[in-house]
């Protein structure tokens, strides 16, 4: 089948899509946006973290013909241009990437969560990121760059 | 995973209709169990009739006064929709206390009804599971119970009902809408969920083909001073152990004047606690009578070896929960 979509602000289409495939396999693999990443497969570890419409969805439980006509952002569309967003380079500033394989779908998480609570307290991350898993950093590290983000936006 | 046939459907009638002349076609919500399914081979039907956009999620008044909440509502627009949080508080922090934000922006309401069970051997499609292939046994029986029933369970099947949702509406007395091949009805939330029995691969009373198309909440002014308490094995993201939903109507006094109380993680369905509720009126909402109430509830409680421990804690919960609805002061 064939599914078109918008992501990160284009209008793409993918071509010869089999039914079974997810939205997380149509991003990576078919229109070349591997940010989003394939862990569990299963939402529970939140790494293929993508705004779906405007809200953060697991790309991985999305079949691949439930995304026909919606917006997509992955990690991708967060950067203007080489400029990280802010976010992002507090993850990097923070050393809160260690192995990075959850980095994207936590980075995805975080930037939700501080539009909607621009300056959270540990428990609001905790909440927020609690479908995110990160088997490396013990979450800390994590916690000082979203609270290092809330304060550089 | 098996090769299916995907459809978006455009209107109810049609969604139905094709279901209902196929037996291994499915409908398709939020997808956030049934992909999963497809992808383990828990699930195995040949069409799926994607229903998720159907014009099914308004979230308005009832004809009585109530709320009647689609099906296609997203369980995070349906925790934070002020008459919800407002006249039911009990029934968004229970959607609240489900799964991941990600995942709660995908579940919708009839999807997160319908979801089946998270008992390990039920998901593991190289062990025996009467739910999963009827006739092959129980492997919960002999294994892993920490997450299973110790109500109404049978020899053939002891898993639980995993939603959290489902056991606020069971609680407030929801009921819920269908449309089925040969039209409409209604049922109480209590009644959609059924006990395993000897046919555990039915986890509800609808017939293939049905599909929920609403929920509805009755008028329930004392649903305002109402609560959900989750016990689980993190703080957050993980399946209940036990659950307990309550609303409490004290008088000036202190005396119940009315309750309701339903258990989750205890049974293959939503407990609705009538023996718990009956204990209760007439009298002080005490930690020593909440404690007693439990009591009364789980008398026919049959746990297995490895989940015992559900009993003293469904107790604790229920008292937990009825001391912070209670205005009486701390003569405990």
């Amino acid at each position: 089948m064939r599914v078109n979509l918008t992501v990160n602000g284009e209008r793409r289409r993918a071509d010869d899509v089999w039914e079974g495939e997810s939205l997380l396999y149509v991003l990576r693999e078919r229109l070349g946006l591997p940010g989003s990443k394939n862990a569990c497969e299963q939402g529970e570890c939140g790494s293929c973290t993508v705004y779906l419409d405007d809200v953060p969805a697991c790309a991985c439980l999305v079949a691949a013909g439930q995304a026909e006509g919606r917006e997509v952002r992955t990690v991708e569309g967060l950067a203007d241009g080489d400029a990280l967003d802010p976010v992002q380079q507090s993850f990097v500033d923070a050393g809160a990437v260690q192995c990075g394989f959850c980095t994207p779908g936590l980075v995805v998480a975080a930037h939700d969560l501080l539009r909607r609570e621009p300056d959270p307290s540990d428990e609001e991350i905790r909440e927020a990121l609690a479908g995110n898993l990160c088997r490396c950093t013990g979450y800390e590290k994590i916690l000082d760059a979203v609270h290092s983000a809330a304060g550089a936006r | 995973m098996i090769p299916f046939e995907y459809r978006r459907a455009d209107d109810v009638s049609a969604a139905v209709d094709t279901v209902a002349r196929n037996p291994t076609a499915s409908f398709l919500g939020g997808g956030t169990n049934l992909v999963d399914h497809l992808k383990l081979g828990v699930a195995t039907p040949e069409h799926l009739v994607d229903v998720s956009r159907l014009p099914l999620d308004d979230i308005e008044p009832g004809p009585d006064g109530g709320l009647r909440i689609g099906a296609t509502a997203r369980n995070s627009d349906t925790a934070a929709d002020p008459d919800v949080r407002s006249r039911y508080p009990v029934l968004a922090e229970a959607l609240l206390s489900g799964a991941s934000g990600q995942l709660r922006n995908l579940a919708t309401v009839g999807g997160n009804l319908l979801q089946r069970t998270r008992c390990a051997y039920f998901q593991d499609v190289t062990t025996p599971c009467n739910k999963r292939e009827p006739g092959t046994g129980c492997s919960a029986l002999e294994g892993y119970q920490r997450y299973h029933a110790i109500l109404g369970a049978s020899r053939h099947c002891v898993a639980t009902h995993p939603s959290d949702m489902a056991v606020a509406m069971v609680a407030l007395d929801a009921t819920v809408h269908v449309q089925g091949p040969n039209g409409s009805r209604s049922l109480p939330a209590e009644e959609l969920h059924r006990l395993p029995g000897d046919e555990p691969e039915r986890d509800t009373v609808l017939e293939h083909g049905e599909l929920i198309t609403a929920v509805e909440l009755p008028p329930l002014p004392f649903a305002a001073n109402s609560a959900y308490r989750k016990v689980r094995d993190r703080a957050s993201y993980a399946f209940a152990l036990v659950s307990v939903a309550a609303a409490l109507d004290v008088d000036d006094a202190g005396t119940v004047r009315d309750v309701r109380i339903a258990f989750g993680g205890l049974a293959h369905k939503p407990w609705r606690a009538h023996r718990a509720e009956a204990a209760l009126r007439g009298g002080p909402a005490t930690d020593d009578r909440a404690a007693r109430a439990a009591e009364a509830e789980l008398e026919n409680a049959e746990p297995l070896a490895g989940n015992a421990f559900k009993i003293p804690m469904a107790r604790g919960a229920l008292t937990a929960t009825l001391r912070r609805l209670s205005p009486l002061p701390t003569t405990r």
